[in-house]
């Protein structure tokens, strides 16, 4: 049952999103299983407090015991217990070109994960669902790496220098000139790492008097990012209108805290893709609110350049709206693009502002050039600038991908969330000890994901997050589903009562809006 | 060919009880003192049921037919 929105018209298209509840067994069992670990969590930190059994993780020197304790013992207490017993789901090192297929070294622990040893051997072409290549450029032969290559042949690797110094190459000038065409904006500036775009720009456009409201879930870098700044952090639930227009008008109706003033700017925090969720921002209804409170719209398009929109140019495509109604525009050239770094396009103003207030531009190096050079090929095949029709083959495959995949996931009756049309599929796991086993038994049989469990999400809905790429062919996809639904069985997944819980909307009414949810 | 079918079946059942009893994650010592602790105690509730329910469900059943029945029971 797909619940579709018509907002009074500002969906062109069917917004689809479910969050299936957690079954209320499966949930007890896990709190269940939960506790059991506590409990054996207890008992091996009193044997090792009562050096019954060596302590393996890190402690003070013997002369230090009487100083302030450096290691917090009870903090890392989850990361002794759990993290440590399913370490080997994480951190494998890879060693080939992480595309739709990749090679893994093989690694065993004696002393239950605590340590490591490679066997020597190397498991070849495992089916990658956890790489962020969202179009397969992320490739070692081609147009993009014979480019890279020349490019590396000329200005070699490093650049030594920031942005504001000796780091200004004309590569960067003529990145941003494309990525401002591509984003359809004014003007636009690229900086070495994605994490540092946010985290060093918003405190340069907002500060002390201001207003930040983020999304629940929003990204560690925004979330660092407004906590740099200074300003007033408010947190509105996940993708919900209602809260977001109850805390707007409350900013507007109160102003700052003692003062009573009114904020000097407020700034909404947004992602294009979540990427824990798979959920896609209601960017029509951000975008009626933000006009009619005054504020100002900030979106980090991580996950969504390059994989949303009928040619990959984004959310803000995906739902036919006009990019000069985004105040900033932010995304990565990591997920899409297959190279490293981050954005910022908007108005020609508010990026010569950043060109110089910037945190990143002062004392960052700049991006590094063979990667300048991938972006730009990337992106002009995304645009059919190349003179093929690569870029819009890839774009349309990997939203056939994505329907398919989740479609047949969902009709073997995995819970899964997010919006149908979002390339990052995560697939609800609850148990702790199923986190593990999953990351196991699709290794076993060749399959490489990304699970993820507590800090990341809620305790009890821990995941296994597949991206989806256009590198994977369908009959890629048919393997992976085929031991999906193997797994699938073996370790009981299947959730699914196939009962999509409505999504709590109402229509969105321009003049008088009382009802809010507290 | 049926026995074998049937030990898989039973040993997919105890890979179930390990995962969903986060057993799974332990190490094996862990696992062996878990597996006491929980068959001792699934053990004394079957014992506790053993002798106490019978009684009590007949105690139980003679109040309600009193209850309804309403003729007291002769003493003789």
């Amino acid at each position: 049952i797909n619940h579709v929105m018509h907002n009074g018209g500002l969906y062109k298209r069917p917004f689809n999103e479910a969050f299936e509840e957690t079954p209320m067994l499966v949930a007890v069992l896990t709190y269940v299983g939960y506790g059991v670990l506590t409990l054996f969590g207890y008992l091996r930190d009193f044997m090792r407090q009562w050096k019954i059994e060596k302590c393996q993780n890190a402690t003070e020197r013997e002369e230090q015991k009487d100083f302030v304790p450096l290691y917090q013992d009870f903090e890392n207490f989850y990361n002794r217990n759990l993290y440590m017993r399913i370490r080997d789901s994480w951190n494998r090192p890879i060693c080939s070109v992480p595309g739709a297929k990749v090679d893994m070294m093989e690694r065993v622990s004696y002393d239950y994960n605590w340590t490591f040893t490679y066997t020597g051997r190397v498991i070849k072409d495992i089916i990658n669902m956890g790489s962020y290549n969202y179009l397969g450029f992320a490739q070692n032969a081609g147009t993009c790496q014979e480019a890279a290559a020349k490019v590396l042949s000329q200005y070699g690797a490093g650049v030594c220098s920031t942005r504001q110094e000796m780091g200004n190459l004309d590569k960067h000038e003529e990145l941003e000139k494309l990525v401002a065409r591509f984003l359809g904006v004014e003007s636009a500036m690229a900086y070495g790492m994605g994490f540092a775009t946010n985290s060093m720009n918003i405190p340069a456009l907002v500060g002390k008097g201001c207003l930040i409201l983020s999304d629940e879930l929003n990204h560690a870098s925004l979330v660092l990012g407004a906590r740099l700044s200074g300003a007033t952090i408010r947190i509105f639930k996940h993708n919900n209108m209602q809260s977001l227009e109850k805390l707007l008008k409350d900013a507007i109706v109160h102003g700052q805290p003692r003062t009573r003033r009114p904020w000097k700017k407020i700034l909404i925090l947004v992602e294009g893709i979540y990427s824990m969720e798979g959920s896609i921002v209601r960017l029509p209804e951000v975008i009626a609110l933000k006009k009619k409170y005054k504020s100002y719209l900030y979106l980090d398009e991580a996950h969504s350049i390059g994989a949303l929109g009928p040619s990959g140019r984004g959310v803000v495509e995906y739902f036919g709206l006009s990019p000069e109604d985004v105040d900033v525009m932010m995304g990565t050239f990591t997920k899409s693009f297959g190279a490293a770094g981050g954005y910022i396009g908007g108005k020609k103003e508010l990026i010569d502002y950043l060109r110089t207030y910037s945190h990143s531009a002062v004392y960052a190096t700049s991006l590094s050039p063979p990667v300048v050079e991938q972006i730009i090929t990337s992106m002009k095949c995304i645009m059919g600038e190349d003179g093929t029709t690569v870029g819009k083959a890839r774009v349309q495959q990997l939203a056939e991908n994505t329907r398919y995949f989740r479609r047949r996931l969902k009709e073997m009756g995995f819970i899964i969330y997010g919006n149908e049309d979002s390339p990052v599929v995560p697939l609800m796991l609850y148990m702790p000890a199923k986190i593990g086993a999953f990351g196991r038994e699709m290794l076993k049989r060749n399959i490489g994901v990304v699970v993820v469990g507590f800090p990341a999400t809620p305790i009890i809905e821990s995941r296994a997050r597949f991206c989806l790429s256009a590198a994977h062919t369908r009959e890629m996809l048919d393997t992976a589903l085929k031991e999906i639904n193997e797994v699938g069985d073996l370790l009981q997944l299947k959730y699914s009562r196939h009962r999509l819980v409505p999504l709590l909307d109402r229509p969105f009414d321009e003049t008088t809006y009382e009802e809010t949810e507290d | 060919m049926d026995f074998k079918h049937v030990k898989d079946y039973i040993y997919w059942l105890y890979y179930q009880y390990l995962l969903i009893t986060c057993s799974y994650v332990l190490e094996p010592w862990e696992r062996s003192m878990f597996h006491t602790i929980t068959v001792t105690v699934v053990a004394m509730v079957v014992y506790t049921a053993y002798v106490f329910v019978p009684i009590h469900v007949r105690l139980a059943f003679e109040f309600f037919s009193q209850i309804f029945g309403g003729q007291p029971e002769s003493r003789v």
